[in-house]
């Protein structure tokens, strides 16, 4: 005899429900991510394909791309290196006060960016503690390259220490233990048996680490000086470019920085999903 | 109010887990599905328990038509071989549950529910524990939580999972034999699945033994030792000796 | 003396699965791996170097007023109003996202439909956008003639250069925390207990009251607070759709960047002491709150 009623299961939603709540999420993403980066293209392309292309190729807008590229070509490697010395040390050891180091490195993640760069304008602006050494010596950190680096440094510290300390520590010692057993000295160590290890992890946090140095735009406002076409990262351009009310140009530039984020993101979401064990075992953002 | 069974079919994708079950059990009878793991048990149960919808086939019990029902209406109390405690509740809350969730006419008051609660925590001996969570508490007292869980509602039929799967060796005798003596208590019809011969044949009035899909033969646990129907019925069994006899009421710790 | 050894071990943000430090009679466990003082001595210079001698400055600088020119340098009402509509814009945000991150993530987690892959991964799009593209982008869409903003000035709903901007765009910021909280909860979230509330007799709603809501509860809240910690300090998307009118849609951050334009180092550096104590105060609330889920499980 054939069942000819089926109720629904018991952790099926009823279709109404299902339905409404799809509408809501699917509305609120819509509305709040959607429409916001659509705009961004559609805004670049208002006075058309020609202005967008000379937006972008203009000189001033091309010195604040090298600056971008730059300032993050020096963070992300060093953040990088600062992110495997660190995770070696928590991962592999055991000491004392390691879970407040841990917290310690945590801590640019929490800051509000203005004060990430208000705290190097303390240290080295005019009026800042070194602020009259440096002008004895004429080096310029504020308002000048060496700040904008340091800024974006500190605001992506974190990214990659937390991909891989989380990983590291995972992954356990086993097989350091074993190689280092068998004679292999520290550096020998980590090339052949803990980089291959991280390698998808150390790709993911230097994505993250990367998109976000090349779009920090509150700390590096408040080191650069805003000079155009000296100190004016893309993000500082694209704020001048709409302060003076040239919209269409400002758009412009920052479909390039939005054309970024979907790389990123595209790039993210794969290694996500092809690598998901080598990443992390336990996600977080 | 006996159970009937006919011909239950279960296609998961690429996989037939039940092809054409069948089978009947009378009014309060102790129900055991034996058998490997694949061989459909798991799935047969829980389509009993509504948490599964068979493709084809008829049950019928209490004189309803049992798959027309949803989980909710069958009042089935279903064991989960991991328990399914609510971690977050109290064992108290944990088993005044079923009791809460009625809708308001049927629904006994608060006093009523705290008695009744209590009454189960007796019946499982875990007196004084209500106030505990779930974490806290030993894998037996867990299984037997769910149990009180299950028999608050007065359900219809008693399903267990693999209820002692997790526990280790001495607790599951031990559980086994209290088991056998709230069933003879309580005489509520109960479907009972394991892989373990042992376990099967202890405790079922009628042992179902199930392969590949299909039950291979089903009867009482000495028919199946001493004429089994099929060679695998035979090899499956060949390692159970008969158990002790008779068995007395166990006290837990 | 290193740093990380006088002060005591405690759990940290981003690691969940770490091994406490074993008790040892010496500060740390000798081990045979190599490498330790090499990658601890860079890994602490480092992280003075650039995180934590900067953030001394910052505390030090506002007592140069002393504590009355401290408290006159915040409490006056153009910055006792930044603040309060930096954190109050911030709390609204993060209870907006505190329920629609809930549905999106219960909807990714939970349902299926055609192109759930990609909403899945633009959630972290404010991750990814520069909070300069997302201000413009904003700006423009609430703007009197934008896209949004048009029709809402028809209604009579004025969203650029109100606090109201302000909360849109925060929501923005805070959107990815809620969902990227709750999904992995959600997904490990056993079926079993759904099953057996239902067998007792509970309707959908019912389980989602009373067993599924609660064991979400804490991720929940981490998640929020996790939105509203980022929200507090949020400069770049906001900016631009604020209008930045001082008593009105002022920001904090904003309000540091005046201070340093004027020269007003330590004024600056007071407002920023608070905003660092407010991050420091969620910093800490969140390690309790991860300290409280990972005991309830």
């Amino acid at each position: 005899m054939k069942v000819i009623f089926r109720p629904r299961g018991p952790t099926r939603d009823h279709p109404l429900l299902r339905w409404s709540l799809t509408g809501i999420a699917l509305g609120f993403i819509g509305l709040f991510l959607v429409l916001p980066l659509a705009t961004v293209f559609t805004e670049a392309l208002g006075e058309g394909w020609r202005a967008a292309l000379d937006a972008i190729t203009d000189p001033e807008a091309q010195s604040a791309i090298r600056l971008t590229l730059l300032a993050a070509a020096i963070a992300v490697p060093l953040n990088a290196l600062f992110g495997i010395a660190a995770s070696w040390a928590v991962a592999k050891f055991d000491f004392w006060g390691k879970g407040f180091l841990v917290t310690l490195i945590d801590l640019p993640f929490s800051i509000s960016p203005v004060v990430s760069g208000l705290i190097y304008v303390l240290m080295f602006g005019l009026q800042g503690w070194f602020g009259d050494t440096l002008r004895d010596h004429d080096i310029k950190i504020i308002f000048a390259l060496p700040g904008i680096v340091l800024a974006t440094i500190f605001v992506t510290f974190p990214f990659v220490a937390r991909e891989l300390i989380p990983l590291m520590t995972d992954q356990g010692r086993d097989e350091e233990e074993a190689a280092v057993s068998l004679g292999a000295g520290g550096f020998s160590t980590f090339r052949r048996v803990t980089l291959p290890n991280i390698k998808w992890g150390l790709l993911y946090g230097v994505l993250l680490c990367n998109a976000r140095a090349m779009g920090e735009f509150g700390a590096v406002s408040v080191v650069s000086g805003h000079i155009r076409g000296l100190t004016d990262t893309m993000p500082l351009h694209i704020e001048a470019l709409y302060n003076d009310y040239h919209y269409s140009a400002a758009f412009a530039v920052a479909t390039l920085l939005a054309l970024l984020a979907l790389v990123t993101l595209a790039l993210k979401s794969l290694l996500e999903w092809r690598y998901a064990d080598e990443i992390s075992a336990v996600h977080h953002h | 109010m006996s159970l009937v069974i006919e011909k239950v079919q279960k296609r998961f994708a690429d996989f037939e887990a039940l092809r054409g079950v069948s089978l009947s059990a009378p009014d309060g009878a102790f129900l055991a599905l034996l058998g490997p793991s694949g061989s459909g048990k798991t799935t047969l149960l829980r389509i009993l328990g509504g948490l599964e919808h068979a493709d084809l086939g008829h049950v019928g019990f209490a004189g309803l038509d049992w798959l027309t029902l949803t989980a909710r209406e069958r009042r089935a109390g279903f064991v989960f071989q991991q328990y399914a405690l609510f971690k977050h509740m109290t064992v108290a809350k944990n088993i005044a549950f079923g009791l809460e969730v009625r809708p308001a006419r049927n629904r006994p008051a608060r006093a009523e529910i705290k008695r009744r609660v209590e009454e189960l925590l007796s019946l499982v001996q875990l007196e004084n524990l209500g106030g505990r969570y779930p974490s806290q508490l030993s894998g037996g007292q867990r299984q037997r939580v769910a149990l009180a869980r299950a028999l608050a509602i007065e359900p219809r039929m008693l399903l267990l999972d693999e209820p002692f799967g997790a526990l280790d060796a001495k607790v599951r005798k031990d559980l086994r034999a209290w088991l056998r003596a709230l069933h003879k208590q309580l005489g509520l019809t109960t479907v009972f699945v394991t892989h373990d011969q042992e376990e099967a044949l202890e405790l079922g009035d009628l042992v179902a033994v199930m392969n590949e899909g299909r039950i291979e033969q089903i009867g009482t646990p000495d028919a199946l030792r001493n004429r089994p129907a099929t060679p695998f019925v035979a090899e499956f069994l060949e390692t159970v000796a008969p158990p002790p006899r008779p068995y007395n009421v166990v006290a837990l710790h | 003396m290193s740093l990380a050894a006088t002060f005591p071990a405690r759990g940290g943000a981003p690691f969940k699965n770490g091994a406490p430090p074993r008790a040892a009679r010496t500060w740390r466990n000798p081990s045979a791996l190599p490498g330790f003082g090499l990658s601890l001595g860079f890994t602490l210079f480092y992280l003075s170097a650039i995180v934590l001698v900067p953030l001394a400055a910052l505390v030090i600088r506002p007592w140069e007023l002393g504590w009355s020119g401290f408290w006159d340098a915040v409490g006056n009402a153009r910055v006792l109003h930044a603040l309060k509509l930096s954190f109050g814009g911030a709390a609204i945000a993060a209870a907006i996202n505190s329920v629609f991150g809930l549905i999106v993530a219960w909807v990714l987690v939970r349902y299926r439909f055609p192109g759930k892959r990609i909403v899945d991964a633009l959630v972290d799009l404010p991750f990814a956008l520069p909070t300069a593209v997302a201000g413009i982008a904003l700006s423009a869409l609430y703007a009197r003639n934008g896209w949004l903003g048009a029709p809402l000035e028809a209604m009579g709903i004025h969203i650029a250069y109100t606090p109201l901007g302000v909360v849109l765009a925060l929501t923005f910021i805070g959107l990815p925390f809620v969902v990227r909280t709750l999904q992995p909860i959600l997904s490990e979230l056993s079926r079993e207990s759904e099953e057996a509330a239902a067998t007792l007799g509970a309707t959908r709603f019912q389980t989602m009251r009373r067993v599924i809501l609660p064991m979400l509860s804490p991720a929940l809240l981490t998640g929020t607070a996790m939105a509203f910690a980022r929200a507090v300090g949020e400069y770049g998307s906001v900016i631009f759709i604020a209008g930045n009118l001082p008593g009105i849609s002022e920001i904090a951050p904003l309000l540091i960047i005046i201070k340093l334009n004027e020269n007003d180092y330590a004024g600056a550096a007071a407002i920023g002491v608070i905003m660092l104590a407010a991050s420091f105060v969620m910093l800490l609330a969140l390690n309790l709150l991860q300290a409280w889920a990972s005991a309830r499980r």
